[in-house]
């Protein structure tokens, strides 16, 4: 049985509830006397408060408060901290009031916020709330915003450059003096909107006489959530409990520590009346974090047989008006680290800029660092194979690292785990039918039509991490996991983890690893999460840790559990603790199969403790705390097949190959969605999704009636495979699977348009590649 | 989000909605609620008071007459979409209302509330201009306007205030006539970022009856006359069909842009598209 459950693809256990309507989000939370709250929101991308009249509001029907930022100032509620400041980078961080008092610094910004007993009467009042503003002058791109003369967002922090960082391995100036051939290109990695399918909410719950404040709230980490929330309300963290009920999707945006928890507290607080806010997707549209805004100047120089000597780049993040929660790792830490890809490029240098604009503040997003670094790479040597006439598959194992299992270190300093990159693209070439595909295109060319075959191998860093990197690289909090398990007298068990999922189906596969592990049927373990009150302390579901750390702490607990039982086994049998053995849900003595307790048995005894061995304490319960020696490192090779029609600029996705190195799989089918997930949101990327403000700083792309999100009718089957190269990093050697998709899928699919469109003349359209950007790339490569 | 308070009528036929659309200052008439409930809700439409006419058996249902299809306003999409008389009598019809939006929309959405929004992006008045059809508008008495006439600006027709749009009819397709709605749809919105409605009549190898209609590109969809009449009495040849599609442009002023699209890039789908239309036709 045990090997049976580890690797098998049962059904979700989490689904049934979300798809009849069962499951409880932060909305559908109500409690007695609550009222709702709604928050008033600046039109303008920059200017200045002149005056907030809330006269008019305050009469309406129902309200019963309406609050400005110098209200919440006073109560001693603090600015929104930022969680990661990395070292070495002169970070400036401006306060980020978590409601705007003199300056608002982008669209979106909330300048007051009003409470009543009914949602529309605090949505009518929100909008009576008479705010003058004084325009100020605006800028939202990235890099002028650094150019002289640009608008300036903060005092104290010139040309509105938050940090120079860079990172430097061997000799990038001798390597480009000896090169052969330079490629160079300007890569717009777009502003993207996560979209999470549920819009963030919180409820707060203040009760005067304890003083003891409860969050519901939409979050990926209820305990970093607390433990911020501590810091900048002043509640201690003991009194605050956070509750992440069923949360609908994240992918990055739901890591942060937002504003408008501050707001629904002091409400509370002052209230004493618990308060509810569940944001539109209007607001969600401007007031939660968007990701990328990357913009990238890269060289990569070679020799004319193909092999990498250098990478340079010069890059320019653009962070939004103000440092969400992990806003500087994720430009540097998170992207800069990882731009040697599954290449062995000695001499790597790049500067990174991260630059405040006005514009809805920049973290996380799926992928969160690494698209960036890997579409870059990825991208490079499809150029070089452009210059050399290589074929991009000759230039990519030119210069790919061999398979290795006991750590390869890279010029940017990471020591990736294990990888067999080679392997992963073998396995893709071969489903893709490569020296096939490239015929059809030799033929479809002659005839005067356009496929194109993009690839992507790439290797990316997750299962954040080691606490001693995170404190290293200015990361505010640890990285550890801890997992409690609980077995009842009736041999049922309960486990309680740190991590928060919230769609990656943790549910189900702790379940299968506990029941790997002990014998337990899956359907006999409960899996609890996302309560700080009733799980230890872990800091969350991001990263692609959940299972990569999640699961070492779980490990670690079913050993002791294990030990345990062994020893009380050994005691009920009379045998020694090193004559016992486990197998199959059975503790038994060597040799003798038949003398043996059953998993169920020994909780059985552990509890009612009748009959324990000297020094052994009663129970059967373990807990355990796990800090990984390293990341992990996926891999894969993606592969995307294109036609362009060159009339209109349409593109049609006629196949997309996919895999995956994820270690060992414990749930293939969770695995597969995880990746169909990615996939889709890394090719939603690439072709459809980008958030536009012109230049007064307006969201343009303010609604999904302009904004893009992939539907499921735009894509064809994607072709999966996996290979597993276990990791040491972990027990069960596992690695993230969380981003992989929007890590590999976006320069897969872009580097399949321009092979497409090579014999064009075609080298460079921004992204989205809209079909009006590659009808006029080729109207300009013709003329 | 939450509309600003309003009143909601839901009369029981077609006069009494005429009448409380007399009486009450600042009402609206809700139909599928595709375009207006989202309008409100984002409060870029705040209107005094709803009268739901999407229940009004009168204004629903399609009859086949010897003259053509007459349909109710209130007809939904996926009705029309899944009408037998529909898919016989005018089957581009039919075709039309099963791509618009998606099931939801279709199923909710209706063909006079489309027709009477004059949304520049929607599917129907560019296959409606392209058919001739005929709009009823009712307040007391009758009155009857043609497509050409019935679409004058952006959201805005030529119903008069009072006047509720009760039917719509569509003549019958003259013999041997077939008709083609392409559409480059807006992968958020799924609205037509260009729709390209053509009708073709072959006699002896040559073009007989030619209508093309172009939508989304303009504030209003419009009839390409000088491409249809390039190619009026001409034989479908590659060079003929190409000089129509070019000619499309000349109907196309003041083209609508976007993030998505530029006018010019809108303007260059309508000939391409036009050119794939009459080819298809006449293939």
């Amino acid at each position: 049985m045990a090997s049976r459950i580890l690797g098998s693809g049962i059904k979700r256990r989490e689904d049934p509830r979300l798809v009849t309507g069962q499951a409880k989000y932060t909305d559908d939370i109500v409690l007695p006397g609550m009222v709702y709250m709604s928050v008033v929101r600046s039109p303008y991308g920059h200017a200045r408060i002149k005056r907030i009249d809330t006269k008019k509001a305050a009469a309406m029907p129902g309200v019963l408060g309406v609050y400005t930022g110098q209200q919440l100032k006073e109560a001693g509620f603090g600015p929104i901290p930022c969680a990661w400041v990395v070292p070495g980078s002169d970070t400036k961080t401006p306060p980020y009031p978590p409601v705007a008092i003199d300056i608002v610094r982008y669209t979106g910004n909330a300048v007051a916020f009003v409470v009543a007993h009914g949602r529309s009467q605090a949505r009518d009042a929100a909008d009576a709330v008479d705010v003058s503003y004084e325009p100020l002058p605006v800028v939202v791109d990235g890099f002028k915003a650094t150019q002289p003369k640009a608008p300036q967002l903060h005092d104290g922090v010139p040309n509105n450059v938050c940090f120079h960082w860079h990172v430097t391995g061997g000799d990038v100036d001798a390597a480009f003096k000896s090169a052969e051939v330079i490629v160079k290109d300007h890569i717009i990695n777009q502003r993207l909107i996560p979209n999470a399918m549920e819009p963030r909410g919180a409820v707060a719950q203040y009760l005067g006489a304890t003083g003891e404040i409860t969050l519901w709230s939409t979050t990926q980490n209820p305990h970093i959530a607390r433990f911020l929330i501590s810091l900048d309300t002043g509640i201690p963290e003991q009194k605050i409990r956070v509750i992440a009920p069923e949360v609908g999707g994240g992918f990055g945006s739901k890591i942060p520590h937002y504003p408008e928890d501050s707001m629904a507290i002091f409400a509370s607080k002052i209230l004493n009346r618990p308060v509810k806010w569940t944001e539109s997707r209007s607001e969600n549209y401007r007031a939660t974090i968007h990701g990328r805004d990357h913009i990238q100047d890269v060289e990569l120089a070679a020799m004319k047989d193909g092999t990498i000597v250098g990478l340079r780049a010069k890059v320019w993040a653009n962070l939004g008006a103000y440092l969400s929660t992990a806003s500087t790792g994720i430009p540097t830490i998170l992207h800069g680290l990882m731009l040697s890809g599954v290449y062995k490029i000695p001499n790597i240098h790049e500067d990174v800029y991260g630059v405040f604009t006005n514009t809805t503040p920049v973290d996380a997003y799926r992928g969160a660092g690494r698209p960036e670094a890997t579409f870059m790479v990825e991208r490079m040597i499809d150029l070089l194979a452009h210059e050399l006439k290589m074929d991009p598959v000759a230039v990519r194992r030119k210069n790919m690292i061999p398979p290795f299992t006991d750590g390869y270190q890279v010029a940017t300093g990471l020591t990736y785990d294990t990888g067999n990159y080679e392997g992963a693209l073998a396995k893709a070439l071969e489903m893709a039918g490569y020296e096939k595909l490239r015929k059809q295109q030799a033929e479809m060319r002659a005839k005067g039509q356009y496929l194109g075959i993009g690839l992507c191998t790439y290797a990316e860093i997750c299962g954040l991490g080691p606490s001693q990197v995170a404190g290293a690289v200015g990361f505010g909090g640890g990285l550890w996991e801890s997992a409690i398990v609980r077995f009842h007298p009736s041999g049922k068990v309960n486990v309680m983890v740190g991590i928060s999922p919230h769609g990656q189906g943790e549910e189900t596969t702790f379940a299968q690893i506990v029941a790997s592990e002990l014998g337990v049927g899956v359907d006999d373990v409960e899996i609890t999460h996302g309560d700080t009150e009733k799980t230890p302390m872990g800091w969350g579901t991001y990263g692609s840790r959940g299972t990569a750390v999640g699961s070492g702490a779980l490990m670690g607990a079913l050993k002791k559990i294990k030990d345990k039982a062994k020893t009380l086994t050994a005691h009920l049998l009379e045998a020694s603790v090193d004559d016992i053995d486990y197998a199959d849900g059975k503790f038994f003595v060597k040799g003798s199969p038949g003398k043996s307790k059953s998993i169920q048995d020994v909780a059985l005894m552990a509890n009612v403790a009748w009959n324990m061995p000297a020094g052994l304490e009663p129970g059967l319960e373990a807990s355990s705390f796990f800090d990984p020696p390293n990341f992990v490192y996926p891999f894969g090779a993606h592969i995307a097949v294109v036609k362009v029609d060159a009339e209109t600029g349409e593109i049609s996705l006629e196949r997309y190959i996919a895999v995956d190195d994820c270690g060992k799989v414990i749930n293939p089918m969770i695995v597969a969605g995880q990746i169909h997930g990615g996939i889709a949101q890394g090719l939603g990327q690439a072709l459809w999704e980008g958030a536009v403000y012109d230049d007064d700083g307006q969201l343009l792309s303010g609604s999904m009636m302009d904004y893009a999100v992939p539907k499921a009718a735009f894509f064809p089957k994607f072709e999966l495979a996996m290979t597993e190269t276990l990791t040491k990093v972990n027990p069960l050697g596992v690695k993230g699977i969380g981003e992989t998709g929007t890590i590999a899928s976006t320069p897969a699919l872009y580097n399949a348009v321009a092979d497409a469109l090579a014999p064009l003349g075609v080298k460079t359209i921004n992204m989205p590649l809209t079909p009006e950007r590659v009808w006029r790339a080729i109207r300009e490569a013709r003329s | 989000m939450f509309a600003a308070e309003f009143a909601y009528h839901r009369p029981k036929t077609v006069a009494e909605a005429v009448k409380l659309l007399r009486k009450i200052k600042g009402s609206r008439l809700l139909a599928g609620g595709h375009s207006l409930i989202p309008a409100m809700k984002l409060r870029m439409a705040s209107p005094e008071a709803l009268i739901d006419i999407s229940r009004i058996a009168d204004l629903r249902g399609i009859k086949a007459t010897k003259d053509g299809l007459e349909i109710g306003a209130m007809t939904t999409h996926a009705a029309i979409a899944a009408s037998k008389a529909v898919r016989k009598h005018c089957p581009v019809l039919a075709e039309t209302a099963g791509i618009i939006g998606d099931l939801q929309v279709r199923n909710r959405g209706t063909i006079g509330g489309s027709a009477a929004h004059a949304d520049p992006g929607a599917d129907y008045p560019t296959i409606l201009l392209l058919l001739d059809a005929q709009f009823t508008a009712v307040n007391g008495k009758e009155r009857q306007i043609a497509a050409e006439k019935f679409f004058v600006d952006l959201f805005t027709t030529s119903l008069k205030k009072g006047e509720l749009l009760s039917s719509v009819t569509i003549p019958s397709m003259s013999s041997g006539a077939s008709a083609v709605y392409l559409k480059h749809r807006h992968p958020a919105s799924s609205f037509a970022v260009v729709g390209v409605a053509a009708l073709v009549q072959l006699k002896k190898g040559k073009c007989a009856d030619v209508r093309i209609a172009i939508g989304g590109v303009t504030a209003t969809p419009v009839r390409a006359r000088a491409a249809e009449k390039l190619m009026s009495g001409q034989a479908p040849t590659p060079e003929n069909i190409a000089r129509a599609a070019d000619a499309v442009r000349e109907a196309l002023e003041d083209p609508l842009g976007d993030p998505y699209a530029s006018g010019e890039f809108r303007v260059h789908l309508a000939s391409v598209m036009t050119k794939r239309a009459l080819t298809g036709l006449t293939g």
